[in-house]
């Protein structure tokens, strides 16, 4: 392959003030040479980094993320980079759903003293989103369908109970209840894999009702789904007021979404 | 809103840029970009003629956005954020652009892609630019009057110095008179001074000294306020009294392992080095055969560490017991005698010596303890011995107070595995915790003997002096905002935070979030996981980040 065909991929990288960055700028000092793919944004601590930011970028066509914090343990602000762990893994498991390769987000540690292994971090991620092509090469979808897809994402990761779910995974997990009882790494990952599947089939329904009023039927069709799982959905939605019943066709209650 | 006006000023620092962005083409592509009406390239635009230049095109431009694209905010965003307050722009309206170490020096083969990269880069700078707000810096007076917990020997030293500094201290003691573990001591290793007589001493320097305030058998009921202005309830029996201070210094000490059920502890033939202290200390000890055990309760599988301070105890109270009565056999059963540096190394010799002996025994095959005699297997000869004795001395480790986490739950800062309290950093900060104007010493943290307890008083009245000294902390605007229509009460941000710089309050809306502007480090970590979304993270909003992220990618 010639220069002139390489695909050259549009990296973003969130870089945390105190560790990463100064890595970065110890990679200048050192004249450590890497592709110029990335484009850093520097935030104050990596745990600033919102799973929604993260998703607006692939949904805007960015190709691949970088979030680089201090190593754990070393947080200018103690615990951030623990949080940022848990919400970039699970942005990663969301981005899975929405078709997306979760080797598009990168989540590493970079000291201020380590300016060869961030060059190397560069090189070696933006080899493989090269590798992994164009945003959505991984797919079979159309552009259509997997940014209506990465819209799902991001309304799932901006979903209270998921949100809410990935700031306690530390708490749960390391700590005992009242009840004397604690959740175990294992448990917690599916839990919080079950919740992620749920909630974004969910957004995907949502999202495609648009103003119409459908069956579930009709709705089992746009999102590509089985009748019998988008109702159990349809159930949570509507008693969570998502949405409402408008009309009732044959044996088979017709929704709309409410206007909230 | 006024119009945005974007002054960009590009920095070809000698040949470090210039020789490998084309400059020029930078100036141009700058100039085209939205809200810009001005830019400049400089040689070196920190010198000061740069830095004039900046200045006056302030002035004549009217610019209220500067962009300056050089090296690294990490050396340079000071200086840059000063200029333009000189130059009276708000310094929170300047945005850095870093074309140097992130692009000129990593892609020096490069100059064309290099180049692209630099213009992304300036673009992302002034789309951020445009969205920056001004924040004003303001500062919270520091009450000077310290708050003491724990009038031990660690509290009162650091009592003292504070005082002596020139403070008001307020020394609160559980107990009903001051001196705390200090008080069941009898002499001190490796002076020998008599523990009771350095209590009296400290204790008369208390007395004597008007800056000091102390409340014995009182007890910490609540904590309110944050660096500078903590409000502290504590409680005399029925009474309360509410304590307004500065800073508050932890030196509530530890407690010794009661060891119930360990070696047939009794209390009378078989009892702790601490209870061994109050016999020495009544002349009241007539045993001829004595038998120490170490490690007991420590190094085990439920508490793992070292207490360190029960090695040195042992060795000082076999030689007195040596030097009380020449006769008398004393056998000390460990697993690692710490002895550590040249003091410790001699008296440990010393204690030889004197004709201690020194058993080795291994936690796969402790000692058991019958009716007259310590059956004990020595690692070193390879066999057991049978040790009768009248007198066993078991030396069980420091423990945290059962009251430590709950004094850690009023102070909200945090308490390690076994209770002690956990410092910011282990090497950076060893007396300070996370939440500023609090701090941490002696046994509270960590076994100490004395000494090390006295070293970390003086550390931390040092601390503590700081911000009672320069009279008030500044509190940095760029940090957290609720927007309490949309605060649920949660309570998230306030568990995510490491510093107790949001709360949740009750308020007339409901139970909101609050965020304590003098505690708040900006670090954004309570906004980018609230389920409402209901946080904003000043100078670094979702907005500004998400300017930064679009500019160049095309939408799909």
């Amino acid at each position: 392959m010639t220069r002139e065909e390489r695909f050259e991929p549009d990296i973003i990288g969130f870089l945390c003030n105190w560790c990463s960055y100064a890595g970065a700028d110890l990679a200048g000092v050192s004249r450590f040479q890497y592709p110029p793919n990335v484009r850093i944004i520097r935030v104050m601590c990596s745990a600033r980094v919102d799973p929604i930011i993260v998703l607006e970028a692939f949904t805007r066509g960015l190709d691949g993320v970088m979030v680089l914090g201090c190593h754990l343990g070393d947080c200018h602000y103690m615990t951030g980079n623990y949080y940022t762990e848990t919400r970039i893994k699970t942005t990663r498991e969301v981005l899975k759903d929405a078709g997306l390769s979760p080797e598009r987000l990168l989540i590493d540690w970079v000291s201020a003293a380590e300016g060869e292994r961030f060059a190397a971090l560069v090189k070696e991620f933006t080899e493989r989103v090269r590798k992994l092509g164009p945003l959505g090469d991984e797919t079979d979808l159309e552009l259509q369908q997997l940014r209506t897809r990465l819209i799902a994402a991001k309304a799932t990761l901006a979903q209270e109970r998921l949100r809410w779910l990935v700031g306690r995974e530390r708490e749960l997990v390391e700590h005992e209840n009242v009840f004397g009882e604690k959740v175990s790494q294992e448990e917690f990952d599916q839990l919080m894999l079950q919740t992620i599947e749920k909630e974004f089939a969910k957004r995907r329904i949502l999202l495609s009702m648009g103003e119409d009023a459908l069956s579930v039927r009709e709705i089992a069709q746009r999102v590509e789904a089985s009748p019998g799982d988008v109702l159990r959905n349809m159930i949570t939605l509507e008693r969570d007021g998502f949405v409402s019943v408008v009309g009732i066709e044959g044996s088979s209650p017709m929704y709309r979404r409410a206007g909230r | 809103m006024k119009e945005v006006r974007v002054g960009v000023f590009i920095c070809h620092c000698g040949t470090n840029i210039g020789g490998f962005l084309d400059v020029p083409g930078l100036v141009k592509y700058a100039l085209n970009l939205p809200y810009v009406v001005f830019v400049q390239d400089n040689k070196y635009t920190c010198s000061e003629s740069g830095l004039t230049e900046i200045k006056n095109a302030i002035a004549e431009e009217r610019l209220n956005r500067v962009v300056v694209a050089s090296c690294t905010p990490r050396t340079h965003e000071p200086l840059f954020k000063s200029t333009c307050k000189d130059a009276g722009l708000n310094p929170y309206l300047f945005q850095f652009v870093n074309i140097r170490d992130q692009c000129s020096w990593v892609h020096m083969q490069e100059r064309e892609r290099a180049t692209e990269k630099a213009k992304a880069l300036i673009g992302m700078g002034v789309a951020r630019a445009a969205l920056l707000e001004p924040l004003e810096e303001t500062a919270v007076e520091v009450n000077p009057c310290a708050l003491v917990l724990g009038g031990g020997i660690t509290g009162m030293t650091c009592a003292l110095s504070l005082a002596n500094r020139g403070f008001d201290v307020k020394l609160v003691e559980k107990e009903d008179q001051m001196g705390g573990t200090l008080n069941r001591l009898y002499k001190l290793y490796p002076t020998g001074e008599e523990a009771s007589k350095l209590v009296r001493a400290k204790i008369k320097e208390i007395e004597k000294n008007p800056k000091i305030e102390v409340f014995t058998t009182s007890e910490v009921e609540e904590v309110e306020g944050f660096v500078g202005n903590y409000d502290v309830t504590i409680r005399r029996g029925e009474k309360k009294r509410i304590l307004s201070v500065g800073v508050i210094i932890v030196a509530t000490g530890a407690e010794t392992l009661k060891p119930v059920g360990m070696y047939g502890y009794d209390g009378e033939n078989v009892i702790t080095q601490l209870e061994l202290e109050q016999m020495l200390k009544k002349g009241r000890i007539s045993a001829e055969s004595v038998v120490m055990i170490q490690c007991v309760g420590s190094r085990d599988e439920k508490r793992v560490y070292c207490s360190k301070v029960c090695c040195p105890t042992a060795l000082k109270n076999a030689i007195l017991i040596k030097e009380a009565n020449q006769d008398a056999q004393v056998f000390v059963l460990y697993r690692d005698m710490v002895a550590q540096g040249t003091t410790y190394e001699d008296y440990y010799a010393e204690a030889r010596e004197t004709g201690i002996t020194f058993v080795k025994y291994s936690p796969e095959r402790q000692p058991v303890v019958q009716n007259r005699s310590v059956r004990v297997y020595d690692e070193l000869l390879g066999e057991e011995i049978i040790l009768p004795f009248d007198l066993v001395v078991l030396s069980p480790p420091m423990v945290a107070r059962r009251d430590s986490a709950n004094l850690a739950q009023k102070l909200k800062v945090p308490v390690d595995e076994y209770g002690f309290f956990l410092e910011a950093h282990v090497k950076l900060r060893p007396v300070d915790f996370a939440t500023d104007g609090i701090y941490v010493c002696g046994c509270a943290h960590w076994p100490t003997n004395v000494s090390e307890s006295v070293f970390q008083a003086y550390g931390a009245a040092s601390r503590a002096s700081i911000p009672m000294s320069v009279g008030h902390v500044k509190t940095e605007p760029s940090i957290s905002v609720v927007d309490e229509d949309e605060c649920s009460g949660c309570g998230l941000c306030e568990m995510t935070c490491p510093f107790n710089a949001i709360r949740v309050e009750e308020t007339e809306k409901g139970r909101k979030a609050k965020v304590i502007a003098a505690s708040c480090k900006g670090c954004g970590a309570c906004g980018a996981g609230c389920p409402q979304q209901a946080i904003t993270m000043r100078h670094f909003t979702d907005e500004q980040l998400l300017a930064q992220v679009i500019p160049l990618a095309e939408a799909i």
